[in-house]
């Protein structure tokens, strides 16, 4: 504790005038002070002194639990997806662009979800994959005039090519060496993105692309069809919900079929696996390409909302922010994930006025949950079948 | 003499430079419980991991059934009818057992493995009491049982054992040594890799010593126990 604030102090001073270290005192003191009174009334906590508050706090949480278990999971999901229905007409557009941005990335997460937390493949590169599903869109929107719902699944399909090319080398590989690789992966895929300038337009990006488009029924004069160009911020919310539910389903489902289980298999001893006869290979591979699927529908979805893309939004730093989202909600688990990207894109909204210390809390966070929780806020349960008799 | 079901002729392997095995011949016939005995580094996992592809053989050859299976793919073999359950049991712990033993079956697609599954739950009832716990919770003994039943669920012809006894105490390996001599009278051919040489070869019909890599004896398993070298090497008398 005390080398950190030896080390703070002169690391607060530096400025870019240079050395300036006696102003810094003042920052110095408070943070200096909100640590030691975090440790004393820790340590009063851990004498019991404030056993009259934690008590009834930690009696009432209890109650609250048994309360909540005992309502069936249906209603919760009930309940969660009437709020998100009405979340739109209940709240501006600000709050709305925010949920959208959520959304893009609970996809994301979950995509990385099957990678990482199935599969236990550890992948630094999968923005990679949500560059080219909406590079993909982009080009087509822009020189085909393609449709979004025609360009959803082809984006998914470009992402899930490249990472069979991608992944057809680099499966042999474990652990480490894979995130390298994929880590490089992510990199090519940015620069050519960034130079290849005839086809991709390079660092200024690729304008024009068009809004996801739908029939709309039309009772005006008797039953006909409109097409309906989907700009408004509260129709592209529903679209992000479909995918949502979409994925949610898709990685349900995934997580609780038997290439599920094999991938979990795999995470947990390769070997064992291989002479256990799961053809580990092609299962990883199955694994990496449906996470990027996933990763290039987000993608496709994230060029039609912004109707703009550029390389500059496929960066590793989004990578490591999916990723965070993953280990921070808690690995394999779909709810885990929800919350995590949750907190990571809500919350900085939240706490905007203290924008510049986002990533020193950001970091602090991450500190703290290694030690504290490593397992995620939502660690995943092993799911209990049903009695068959 | 028929043919036999498994057969090694001369098969070298190593790791990167170290030559961990020089030659070694094997013979297994059906319906055979072969042990191979050795010392610390004789070679004895290799010989098995070998068989199984996980470890590349750099010369020789390996039959099974008549067919060379040097370069089958070590998750093509269970589907083969041949079977490892590796050393230090490798059961996958976050799993329930009832999901482990899935695995076992996964390149299955018949509708017999829920029944194949009762036959691994009437051998080790244990498991059927903690059928939905988590792999990783069982004690040693009871993680060495789901190793054998998850490989059982292969319906294996040859099942490869690495050291089953390792690490449990004598009641539990007697009683893992039991099922192991229950399951050959079922008719599968078994393979056993033993440090507890006296108890592996106090069950085989015959056994290999293995010495740095190379096959130093060959015999009946009773005249093993018998041999005053042997005793003197590995049975400590």
């Amino acid at each position: 504790m005390i080398w950190l604030f030896v080390l703070l102090w002169p690391l607060l001073g530096i400025k870019p005038e240079g050395l300036e270290v006696a102003t810094t005192f003042s920052v110095w003191w408070r943070i200096a002070i909100g640590c030691a009174s975090i440790l004393v009334i820790y340590q009063l906590n851990s004498v019991g002194a404030f056993n009259f508050i934690t008590k009834p706090v930690g009696e009432a949480v209890g109650g609250a639990k048994k309360a909540t278990s005992t309502l069936p999971f249906a209603v919760w999901a009930f309940a969660i997806l009437a709020f998100a229905v009405a979340y739109p007409h209940l709240f501006g557009r600000y709050a709305q662009d925010v949920a959208i941005n959520c959304m893009i990335y609970i996809c994301l997460g979950l995509g990385l979800n099957v990678v990482v937390g199935l599969a236990g493949m550890l992948d630094l590169g999968y923005i990679a994959f949500y560059g080219l599903g909406a590079y993909t869109y982009a080009l087509l929107s822009v020189h085909y005039k393609l449709a979004f719902w025609i360009c959803l699944p082809i984006s998914a399909g470009v992402a899930g090519l490249g990472a069979c090319i991608i992944g057809y080398c680099s499966m042999r590989m474990r652990g480490d060496y894979l995130a390298i690789v994929t880590l490089g992966f992510a990199e090519i895929v940015r620069m050519v993105l960034n130079n290849w300038m005839s086809l991709t337009n390079g660092p200024n990006g690729i304008t024009g692309i068009k809004a996801p488009g739908m029939y709309w029924p039309d009772f005006a004069n008797g039953m006909t069809l409109e097409h309906l160009w989907l700009k408004k911020l509260s129709l592209i919310y529903y679209v992000i919900l479909a995918l949502v539910i979409f994925t949610i389903i898709a990685v349900y489902r995934l997580n609780h079929s038997r290439i599920g289980r094999a991938w979990e298999a795999i995470r947990e001893d390769e070997t064992a696996a291989e002479v256990m006869g799961i053809p580990t290979f092609y299962m990883k591979l199955l694994g990496y390409c449906t996470g990027a699927c996933f990763g290039g529908m987000a993608g496709a979805f994230y060029a039609a909302r912004m109707r703009f893309v550029s390389p500059e939004s496929f960066t590793f730093l989004e990578s490591a922010m999916v990723l965070s989202m993953v280990v921070l909600g808690g690995m394999g688990s779909i709810p885990g994930v929800i919350l995590g990207a949750l907190a990571l894109i809500a919350l900085p909204e939240i706490f905007r006025d203290f924008e510049l210390y986002r990533m020193l809390v950001f970091g602090g966070v991450m500190t703290l949950m290694m030690l504290f929780r490593p397992q995620g806020l939502l660690p995943p349960k092993r799911r209990m079948k049903a009695e068959k008799d | 003499m028929s043919e036999p079901i498994l057969e090694l002729r001369d098969v070298h392997a190593g790791y990167g430079s170290i030559k961990a095995l020089k030659g070694i011949s094997i013979k297994v016939m059906e319906g055979e419980i072969v042990s191979i005995i050795g010392a610390n580094g004789a070679g004895k996992s290799t010989t098995l991991m070998t068989i199984c592809n996980i470890v590349k053989a750099t010369a020789g050859d390996i039959y099974y059934k008549g067919g060379c299976i040097n370069k089958v793919a070590s998750d093509s073999l269970p589907s083969m009818g041949l079977c490892q359950v590796p050393e230090g049991r490798r059961i996958f712990p976050r799993l329930t057992i009832e999901e482990n033993l899935d695995m076992g079956a996964f390149f299955r697609n018949d509708n017999e493995i829920a029944d194949d599954m009762e036959r691994v739950f009437a051998m080790f009832p244990i498991l059927r009491e903690r059928r939905r716990q988590a792999g990783g919770t069982l004690s040693g003994g009871e993680q060495q049982m789901l190793a054998i039943g998850r490989a059982l669920m292969s319906r294996p012809k040859v099942l490869l054992l690495d050291e089953p006894s390792l690490g449990l105490a004598p009641l539990i390996v007697k009683q893992i040594f039991d099922i192991i001599s229950e399951i050959n009278k079922l008719g599968t051919t078994i393979i056993l890799v033993e440090q507890n040489a006296k108890v592996a070869l106090s069950m085989a019909h015959r056994g290999y010593v293995l010495e740095t890599g190379n096959v130093v004896m060959e015999d009946e398993a009773k005249k093993l126990l018998d041999n005053p070298d042997i005793q003197k090497a590995y049975l400590g008398e």
